[in-house]
């Protein structure tokens, strides 16, 4: 049987979202100094990429932008059978930096809590802050987004997918059941 | 992707998708071995047994630091302090060391097959270090990787492998991997250190060593085993050295950009002159850092999965 979807976020509504992300943390950190954007792959690295473009075309700064893989640091290797695994790759030091980890959708909260335990490890940041499209709920750990682009309550079973393009811009959020 | 294998015992085992897969997945971990802190908590928990019944150091102490940066738990069983030199038999040993439940058999055998025997018989992964004149999956895939990342892709690319080739596990699982891979492998070594019935592997004999060199992107010289055969083979290593060394004369009848491989230890003045050992176009210390982040790869790959085949 063919799942029902729904249109959450059409186009202009994800971009909508961005931008006040992107306000947000531009004022909750009072500008860009010392901020960075990492996205986990591969959803949250181009938002991150989005947010990055979004903040420069406020603040007129390029903020560093890195992409963080958590397969090393997921707590299911011996439950899961798609092994494939992404590059981290972060090219300056996190030490004593403000870092936004992007994600497209939040759910149980172990990706996260698996990206943090990454960026520790590759160097002790100020502070870590979380940016995520799509609040779904459901959470299974004590984690909690900084900035919001739609909370949306979902039951377990239903998907959150967020469509990009070939150029991986968001066009859209649609929900599944 | 899925990695529908328990154990990693040969090239043989694999097809092109799953070898690129493995590089892959190597080129990923590569990074760890650049940070600060080299650890990752991919295998917290697990316990590796690297199980040498002959002499290495150089692969043993890289499975040692690829568990080691996975969090792995890893012990070195080398067979001279073992009670194998008492006389146990390998299964027995192995049984015994099953006992106490590791995850993973790193085993190292001077016996061609011992790995597959192994993994025949007991319930944990079975990764294949090397046995006897057989298959050294984790040394081919390493070179793969050093080529994929000096030529960008293996398919169409001239290699020549010269040397020892009837003694040589790395010749056979690299043969293996690289015509997976797409690449043409040529063969060079004296008559006496060539099998019998080479060309089914899917190479090409060649005569002579400029025949082999000429053109070729990579250039994979093996080591001459002076404790062993090399004595009887071949009448002096003066003579070997002449018709089947590399040096800078020989060497450029390559491409001007091939790169110059060696699965080490290295005869200097015998298979390779100090000059290319130490010039420009080796990537032998680059084969040496990949071998980490290839076996973190293969004992992820053999840890991870939920429901996994045998093979």
């Amino acid at each position: 049987m063919a799942k029902e979807v729904t249109e959450i976020l059409d186009n202009t509504a994800v971009q909508r979202a961005l931008m006040r992300i992107a306000h947000e943390i531009l004022e909750r950190n009072k500008g860009t100094e010392d901020l960075v954007l990492v996205g986990i792959r591969t959803g949250g690295d181009y938002l991150a990429a989005q947010l990055q473009q979004k903040i420069a075309e406020i603040e007129g700064v390029k903020v560093p932008r890195g992409t963080i893989d958590i397969t090393m640091y997921r707590d299911d290797l011996g439950s899961r059978n798609d092994l494939a695994m992404g590059q981290t790759d972060i090219r300056f030091p996190l030490g004593d930096r403000k870092v936004v980890l992007v994600d497209d959708v939040l759910f149980t909260g172990r990706t996260i809590r698996a990206a943090m335990d990454a960026l520790i490890d590759l160097g002790r940041p100020r502070n870590i802050q979380l940016a995520i499209l799509v609040d779904r709920g459901h959470r299974e750990l004590p984690i909690r987004p900084d900035y919001i682009g739609r909370n949306l309550p979902t039951a377990r079973d239903e998907q959150i997918e967020v469509d990009f393009n070939e150029q991986h811009v968001p066009v859209g959020v649609s929900l599944f059941k | 992707m899925n990695f529908p294998h328990r154990h990693v015992l040969g090239i043989k085992q694999f097809n092109a998708e799953e070898l690129n897969f493995i590089l892959d997945t190597a080129e990923s971990f590569k990074e760890i071995n650049t940070r600060k802190i080299k650890k990752v908590p991919t295998l917290r928990g697990r316990t590796i047994i690297n199980l040498f019944f002959e002499a290495s150091t150089r692969t043993r102490t890289s499975f040692e630091i690829a568990g080691k940066r996975l969090s792995a738990d890893t012990v070195n069983i080398s067979g001279s302090s073992s009670s194998v030199v008492k006389g146990e038999t390998l299964e027995d040993t192995a049984r015994n060391i099953e006992a106490m439940h590791p995850d993973i058999i790193v085993m190292r055998h001077g016996a061609s097959g011992a790995s597959d025997y192994l993994a025949t018989r007991l319930d944990c992964a079975v990764v294949n270090a090397g046995d006897g004149t057989h298959e050294h999956p984790s040394q081919a895939l390493l070179d793969a990787l050093t080529i994929r990342q000096h030529k960008g892709e293996i398919a169409g690319l001239k290699v020549a492998i010269i040397g020892d080739i009837t003694h040589s596990r790395v010749v056979r699982s690299n043969i293996d991997c690289l015509n997976k891979l797409g690449a043409d492998v040529r063969i060079c070594g004296p008559k006496t250190m060539l099998p019998p019935g080479l060309e089914r592997l899917g190479c090409r004999l060649v005569s002579n060593l400029a025949e082999a060199l000429t053109d070729a992107d990579v250039v994979m010289m093996l080591r001459i085993q002076r404790e062993r055969q090399g004595k009887t083979l071949i009448p002096s290593l003066r003579e070997y050295s002449r018709y089947f060394g590399l040096n800078e004369n020989n060497l450029k009848l390559a491409k001007p950009d091939a790169i110059v491989m060696h699965p080490g230890p290295m005869n200097r003045g015998v298979e390779i002159s100090t000059a290319v050992a130490d010039g420009s176009q080796n990537v032998i210390l680059d084969q040496v850092e990949n071998g980490v982040a290839v076996r973190m790869a293969l004992l992820y790959l053999a840890a991870g999965g939920e429901t996994q085949s045998e093979d």
